[in-house]
């Protein structure tokens, strides 16, 4: 399908500014890194997925029948490393952040727009050591790379795996960095800090996490190195050293990383459910305010990991009850959100529905952490499929649904085009069923016992597994949709005007696609974020 | 293979299980009441208040200071019924009843050893006597394990160069499966085994009936005199090294004036690490045992030094001397086995540095 009028002179856009691999690959640009960044996770996210894929199938059946039990383990590691740190902590900050954060704010760039393409230079090169370890061999310690299997016992690429997330660790260093910087000292007149939407707030807080947690696993993985490599002793009992050691410097920085990664979705989920329901949060400051909180009490929970570990019995009983207090500021966001659907003009796009199913599938990922983060229940729970299926619920139910929520709400920003609605919310649907379907059998698997990281198991376990893993082939299904109805938008999709959700952003008020410095003149703001009234240049593609 | 029914819950077979499967009925009634009423209001909202028309712009509701507080002090109050609830569990599993029979284990990628205090030895199985205190003393050859028992409710990390502990009392005769639950490597989903929990009388006839040679202690004290450790250790307390006697469970002095109380993982340090605490009169002039003696070893000689150890050495939480012979209901009371020579292995025993196989 062809738009009726082809315009004479096609518009100038950052997109078509300037051509050739070159005007792309050395562009200060943060929309076109945003872009970069996209291929780029897009990328590792199938690559994690086809592991995944290769995990459930092994997992139908009690035996080890589809693979041996050194590539099952390779499997499920290499899945989490290229999920967690190539996937899920860059997903939403450094592709919609990157884009939106100075639009949003009213600034023509990042602060620093050569530090923002360095970042996805290093992430890249990152991803090149992680590349290489996974056509060469891969690595089998599990993306916790405990001690002291992970320094003596694996030998498998552990220590070019570590380089690699060494590296990736300072593109995402530099992200954080640059959005601190930027939403401090480039903010638009009259874009005061209680006026800045929600999405700013949350990925405010991821920054602060981003810079201050990641140093702590770049050190970890360091030492991690050098214990291989020259057998030091951090973490070798033979020597003194303590193999707890490392799992408390790894959740230092993993505990929190969580929050890097769920964060950006609260922000995204914010933003939509606002907008369609065109209403102005219920409680902007608690929204704002719980994202901080949780960045501050997300760093004094790691050893709630611990529990099973030999931590001391006060130990355990200090982070039981601070993991309990990271648990309110998550509640005070859920409920301010279904708050501002209260009385709202509600239409249940696309966009909407994600972040819908975001709040289902966050708040049972939130409320199973209650279980976990209970002493005596989390004795039983901990290191079984009910941990799998929690932390699945945060970061596939949560982060990736805020991921593919923002992606469809921006998308039209992005791109210009808008994308086959109809197919779009039949996308969410089955993403949200076959989610269900494939993660919430592991809870009772979790709770019978099944541990995880198990090629084969018991085949009382079967049952729960088969629904597992026949949910997973729907959940593979619905995350192709956008994947193909996206790139068919891009040559076919309808023009989508400058604000087709009428929506209330400052992002919203410039063209779609944006011009190379994004606004004309620098906008003035004079309300609150989130007003939504009537709007001037509103065109519905 | 066919399984035998959906099931939700895993046998209930240990003294803690029925209160830990009480929180968690609890928990999953809050999680099922938030959850349900978080997607009723949404979709209740989403229904009631559709977009009717494209020109409506509803009037902003800002807050309410009142429906914030409400909604973050319930969830505040129940989060700290269920920390206390939780803790309170925690605490019962984390201190071992003073009566516990005591089994040693060793994890080793893939499989489990365990060591019963009357000698008997076992690879991933456990047989234990129903309606017991049971108490796992348990340490690593190589990775961290985790010894985890569903039916129990139970798990705790297997640690290389430590000693941890898990308890529990099964109540329920059957047979449970042993995980280990924290990765450990290739077979790691083969680093499974079986606890078998039997009447008494079955469990004595069992004990009776292993083969065992000698009780732990005394292959301890086999392995303390294959090592040499008898020459210098000597009883008379004119060694060159201290006198073991009387000396587990109480406070030893060391060189700089610190004291120690002598359990088991001093015991342990002492063997593999002699120059990290040197005893108030002696010099460092023990060599390490690290890799001539195997963690079974190095438990055995623990048993041992137990078994001549203070008096009091119970009230240290780990029970001194066997209960060879004893009914398995009634917790040990006898003193520690007179030890003479005579009760050394004899010759064919085979008591290679406490290996197992």
């Amino acid at each position: 399908m062809i738009t009726a009028t082809e315009p004479v002179v096609a518009p100038k856009t950052y997109l078509n500014a300037e051509y050739g691999a070159k005007s792309w690959l050395l562009t200060k640009d943060h929309k076109r890194i945003a872009l970069l960044y996209l291929v780029s996770v897009t990328l590792f996210f199938f690559l994690g997925g086809i592991m995944a894929v290769l995990i459930r199938i092994e997992l139908a059946t009690p035996a080890g029948d589809l693979v041996q039990s050194n590539t099952y383990n390779k499997l499920f590691t290499m899945h989490g490393i290229l999920m967690i740190f190539f996937f899920l902590i860059p997903s939403i900050p450094a592709v919609l952040g990157n884009f939106l954060v100075p639009l949003m704010i009213g600034a023509k760039d990042l602060a620093f727009p050569r530090i923002n393409l360095l970042s996805w230079y290093i992430y890249v090169i990152g991803g090149f050591f992680t590349l290489y370890v996974l056509f060469t061999g891969g690595v089998d310690t599990g993306w916790t790379f405990y001690t002291p299997f992970s320094t003596t016992y694996s030998n498998t690429y552990v220590t070019a795996t570590a380089i690699g997330i060494f590296i990736v660790g300072f593109s995402s260093i530099l992200t954080g960095l640059n959005f601190i910087v930027t939403i401090h000292r480039m903010r638009a007149p009259g874009m005061t800090w209680f006026r800045l939407p929600l999405f700013i707030w949350a990925h405010y807080a991821t920054s602060v996490i981003q810079i201050l947690g990641t140093p702590v696993i770049a050190v970890t993985i360091l030492l991690l190195a050098l214990e291989r490599g020259f057998h030091i002793g951090f973490f070798d009992p033979a020597q003194g050293g303590d193999p707890v050691l490392f799992q408390h410097l790894f959740w230092f920085y993993s505990h929190p990383a969580v929050y890097i990664m769920i964060l950006p979705a609260m922000g995204v989920t914010s933003e939509i459910i606002t907008t369609f329901s065109r209403k102005a949060p219920f409680g902007y400051s608690f929204i704002a305010m719980s994202s901080v909180a949780i960045a501050v009490f997300g760093f004094l929970v790691w050893g709630h990991h611990l529990f099973v570990s030999s931590q001391s019995v006060y130990a355990g009983m200090v982070f039981s009850v601070l993991s309990y207090l990271v648990a309110i500021p998550s509640a005070i966001k859920v409920f301010n959100w279904t708050a501002t659907m209260y009385k709202g003009s509600i239409s249940l796009n696309t966009p909407m529905l994600y972040a819908i199913g975001f709040i289902g599938l966050f708040t049972i990922g939130g409320l199973t952490g209650l279980f976990l983060a209970a002493l005596g229940m989390d004795v039983h729970l901990t290191d079984t499929y009910f941990v799998v299926a929690h932390f699945h619920y945060i970061m596939v139910g949560g982060a990736i649904m805020g991921y593919l929520g923002g992606l469809h709400f921006w998308w039209p920003k992005i791109t210009g085009k808008m994308y086959p609605e109809n197919w779009a919310r039949v996308s969410a649907i089955v993403i949200f069923l076959g989610f269900n379907l494939t993660f919430f059998p592991q809870f009772i698997l979790g709770y019978l016992g099944m541990p995880r990281r198990y090629h084969v198991y018991p085949p009382e376990f079967q049952v729960y597994n088969v629904l597992s893993s026949a949910g997973a082939t729907v959940l593979g299904a619905g995350y192709l949709l956008p994947f193909i109805y996206f790139f068919w938008s891009l040559k076919y999709g309808k023009p989508a005007g400058p604000n087709p959700w009428n929506a209330a952003g400052l992002e919203w008020q410039t063209q779609s696609p944006p011009l190379p410095e994004n606004f004309v003149i620098t906008p003035v703001v004079t309300e609150e974020a989130h007003t939504f009234s009537h709007r001037e240049g509103v065109e519905v593609g | 293979m066919q399984p035998k029914q959906l099931s939700f819950l895993p046998d209930q077979a240990s003294s803690i299980a029925g209160s830990v499967d009480g929180l968690y009925a609890f928990l999953v009634l809050v999680t099922a009441f938030f959850s349900l009423l978080i997607a009723f209001l949404v979709v209740f909202f989403a229904v009631k208040y559709r977009r009717r028309s494209d020109d409506e712009f509803p009037q902003p509701i800002h807050g309410s200071l009142l429906l914030e507080i409400v909604w973050s002090v319930i969830p505040l109050g129940i989060s700290m019924v269920i920390f206390g609830w939780g803790a309170s569990i925690f605490f019962k599993e984390s201190r071992p009843p003073a009566d516990s029979l005591e089994i040693y284990v060793t994890g080793k990628q893939w499989m489990w050893k365990l060591q019963h205090m009357e000698g008997q030895r076992e690879m991933n199985e456990l047989h234990i006597p129903v309606n017991r205190n049971i108490k796992l003393t348990m340490t690593s050859e190589d990775v961290i394990h985790d010894f985890f028992v569903p039916a129990f409710r139970t798990k705790a990390d297997v640690v290389p160069g430590r000693y941890t502990t898990e308890w529990f009392r099964p109540t329920k005769v059957g047979q449970y499966h042993i995980f280990c639950a924290e990765y450990c490597g290739t077979r790691h989903s083969g680093m499974i085994g079986t606890v078998y929990v039997m009447e008494p009388s079955q469990y004595e006839a069992w004990l009776t009936g292993g083969g065992a040679q000698g009780t732990m202690a005394q292959k301890g004290e086999a392995l303390f005199q294959q090592l040499a450790c008898v020459n210098c250790h000597l009883t008379d307390g004119h060694g060159r090294c201290p006198n073991l006697v009387g000396v587990f469970g109480s406070d030893v002095k060391l060189k700089g004036g610190a004291t120690v109380k002598a359990d088991a993982a001093y015991v342990r340090e002492s063997i593999l690490n002699p120059q990290a605490k040197i005893v108030d009169g002696y010099e460092n002039i023990m060599p390490t045992f690290q890799g001539l003696v195997t963690e079974d070893g190095v438990l055995e000689l623990i048993e041992y030094v137990k078994s001549i150890g203070a008096k009091d050495a119970a009230n240290s939480g780990t029970t001194g001397g066997s209960t060879t012979g004893a009914p398995a209901a009634v917790p040990t009371s006898k003193g520690p086995p007179p030890i003479s020579p005579t009760q050394t292995l004899p010759s064919t025993a085979k008591p290679a540095a406490g290996s197992m196989k």
